[in-house]
């Protein structure tokens, strides 16, 4: 499904990412972890189209993401750190827009089914300024999936949520993985990015380090692990 | 190195050769004008700056459409240089063309008679505009993609007032209009060579002002590299 | 079809959006009458020169209000990076170029429909006329094609609310001074077919910036 070779990013004179190699088959649930600063969200970004690397390859779904970027975003989904919802739009408003940008058919039957999924159905006609973060996650990722991507990727979503909302999103992303979608997570919670996911790896600046199965894994183990990696930077 | 050290060295001799000559023709070959006397020699000046002006702006589009295309950053290198020079010979213009009509028409800014100042300030300020510009984005590789768009879209915009401000005062107007040039031979002579001096100065300060931005270029980025050097 | 019902989309959501606070709307409308009012007093608008000065004054006012107006409308996309979410979408650049540009033609005419009546009331001169009506729209949709490319550049700048008017208005005054120019001439009663190489000049205009922003836009938002 994703596949990364040599990937460099630089801003300027500053080298974000350096030579990333990454493999994701389908349906593959992935978590990076990493620290502030050692190049997740840019990862994330690259592979969502939104960004160009500086070099190196990217393919998603077999598509070179160089040359056939607009036909890979029809079958990508991005949960970014700001909702890009309209706040003054409702809900609903803003989903029936998304679908009409991504060309769904039947877009208010989607839509239904989405807000069902998210558990939004009672707020649709409600303002997205008036939800909490919570519910605002929920609803970004219900418009992520407008389009049934095949990929979604998620950058750090658990970030500013209550324990309440944290497990209603964890919820809701173990129900959709159940879809075959493969999902791309960014986190830097290490006990939440062992919870769902099939493999997890260590991004820390700019490279990824270190990557292992989750069958096996237990949190000691990796926080074991990160801390080898990452550690001798001044502790959090 | 050898061989771009002679580019520089020629168009350095042959601007300072050019501006001398271009002086002494201007004040001791040119004939003194009849009604307007010694005053009148600005006119040279004034049209060989506001030439330059315009050129300048002219090759700012040609660069930033090669920047655009190629995303080779030299090109944005020498439309900014080409923005820098040409804002002084513009700047140069306008005081020229204001000293130029008090003399013709007893007033420092003539709207009416003089429509070409007026053209001449709107040049001006595209290039304020484009400077600022730059100043206000962070990022290199923005700051060059939006002033290369803003370069052409300023550079379209000019025969549009071009045109406009002409015919501002008139009610019949005509696109091209017959520029009476009564210039006796002498001074013809002298206007062309002003403008050809002029134009080989552009291209000398553009020289030098764009090999000045590469090495400000270099020394930024061995900098970054010492400073990433040492941090990680 | 696709790309049309997209550059509807944009263009539904931003009226949707406007229409449910009125925000733009309103600041726009108080935005202009103080205008009218602050010229009022400033060149003590007296009943013989009121006609060689409407024209200017109705000018200055719409250009002030939409240049609020495309601030807005871009600031619009920039809250909750919502610019990203088109970005991902799969759609040509120029349907976003398109659609914020028809959004933002339809505000901009929108106030000035509403603010013709009430110039004519102040200035006590009839500027509903067909031929008026033609110049200004044609002179707003000239405003909009590049003021939606500019504001998208002044939106990445640092003082973007005073960029925009910087990169913009020189850019404009051709087309200032032809509405000005054309509405003029028809308050003083002459001939439309002696304004008409004004009407063409401004039809061109249009055209050839509508061509330059759309084109050069993807260069603006490519990331």
């Amino acid at each position: 499904m994703i596949q990364v070779q040599g990937l460099v990013k630089s801003f300027g004179h500053t080298y974000v990412l350096r030579d990333v190699d990454l493999e994701v088959t389908q349906g593959q649930f992935l978590t990076i972890v990493g620290p502030n600063g050692a190049g997740k969200t840019t990862l994330l970004r690259i592979l969502a189209t939104l960004l160009r690397p500086t070099s190196g390859l990217v393919r998603i779904a077999g598509l070179d993401m160089a040359s056939r970027s607009a036909e890979i975003r029809r079958r990508i989904g991005f949960v970014s750190h700001q909702s890009l919802t309209y706040a003054k739009l409702t809900v609903e408003e803003n989903l029936v827009f998304y679908g009409r940008i991504y060309d769904v058919p039947a877009v208010k039957e989607r839509v239904d089914t989405l807000l069902n999924l998210v558990g939004l159905e009672a707020r649709r006609r409600d303002a997205t300024r008036t939800l909490s973060r919570g519910m605002q996650q929920r609803l970004s990722i219900a418009r992520a999936m407008i389009h049934q991507p095949s990929l979604l990727l998620l950058d750090e979503p658990y970030t500013g949520l209550d324990q309440q909302a944290a497990e209603m999103l964890r919820h809701l992303l173990q129900a959709i993985t159940t879809e075959s979608c493969t999902v791309v997570m960014t986190t830097h919670n290490l006990q939440r990015a062992l919870e769902l996911c099939h493999t997890v790896a260590i991004l820390t600046r700019g490279r990824i380090v270190h990557e292992a199965e989750n069958t096996s894994l237990t949190l000691d183990d990796f926080r074991q692990a990160y801390w080898h990696y990452v550690g001798n930077r001044s502790p959090r | 190195m050898s061989r771009s050290f002679r580019i520089e060295d020629l168009l350095n001799w042959l601007s300072a050769l050019s501006i001398m000559v271009a002086l002494y023709l201007v004040f001791v070959y040119a004939p003194t004008e009849a009604t307007m006397g010694d005053v009148q020699r600005i006119f040279y000046f004034h049209v060989s700056s506001a030439w330059v002006g315009f050129f300048a702006f002219f090759v700012t589009l040609v660069a930033g459409i090669a920047y655009l295309r190629g995303g080779n950053r030299d090109w944005d290198l020498v439309a900014l240089s080409s923005v820098e020079v040409g804002i002084t010979f513009t700047a140069m213009a306008v005081i020229t063309g204001s000293i130029w009509a008090k003399a013709t028409w007893n007033a420092w800014w003539p709207w009416q008679q003089e429509p070409r100042l007026v053209l001449v300030t709107m040049l001006l300020l595209l290039y304020l505009a484009y400077l600022m510009l730059r100043a206000f984005i962070d990022g290199e590789e923005q700051k060059a993609r939006f002033a290369a768009v803003y370069g052409i879209v300023a550079f379209v915009s000019v025969p549009f007032t071009f045109m406009s401000v002409r015919w501002w005062q008139r009610l019949h107007p005509v696109v091209f209009e017959r520029e009476g040039i009564h210039l006796a031979p002498a001074m013809l002579a002298t206007f062309l060579f002003c403008l050809l001096a002029f134009t080989i100065l552009y291209f000398t300060l553009l020289l030098h002002r764009s090999r000045l931005g590469k090495l400000e270029d270099q020394a930024a980025g061995l900098k970054e590299r010492l400073q990433t050097g040492e941090g990680g | 079809m696709s790309f049309l019902n997209k550059v509807l989309a944009i263009v539904w959501k931003d009226v949707v959006a406007e229409l449910r606070t009125r925000e733009m709307f309103s600041s726009m409308l108080v935005f202009s009458l103080l205008v009218i009012v602050i010229f009022n007093f400033s060149f003590e608008l007296r009943v013989e020169n009121i006609a060689q000065v409407a024209p200017g004054v109705l000018w200055v006012t719409f250009v002030f209000a939409g240049t609020l107006e495309l601030n807005r409308s871009l600031a619009l996309e920039m809250e909750n990076d919502c610019l990203d979410g088109l970005f991902l979408a799969p759609m040509d650049r120029s349907a976003i170029y398109f659609g914020k540009m028809l959004g933002n033609l339809i505000f901009i005419s929108a106030i000035e429909a509403l603010m013709l009546p009430i110039f004519s009331v102040v200035f006590d001169l009839n500027l509903i006329l067909p031929s008026l009506l033609l110049t200004i729209f044609l002179g707003t949709i000239g405003f909009a094609a590049v003021g939606t490319l500019l504001s998208a550049i002044a939106v990445n700048t640092r003082a973007r609310e005073v960029m925009l008017p910087v990169l913009l208005f020189p850019i404009l005054l051709p087309v200032v001074i032809s509405v000005t120019k054309v509405t003029g001439g028809i308050l003083d009663g002459v001939p439309l077919g002696d304004l008409a190489h004004w009407l063409r000049f401004l039809v061109a205009f249009d055209i050839i910036f509508l061509v330059v922003s759309f084109m050069t836009f993807d260069f603006v938002v490519q990331g």
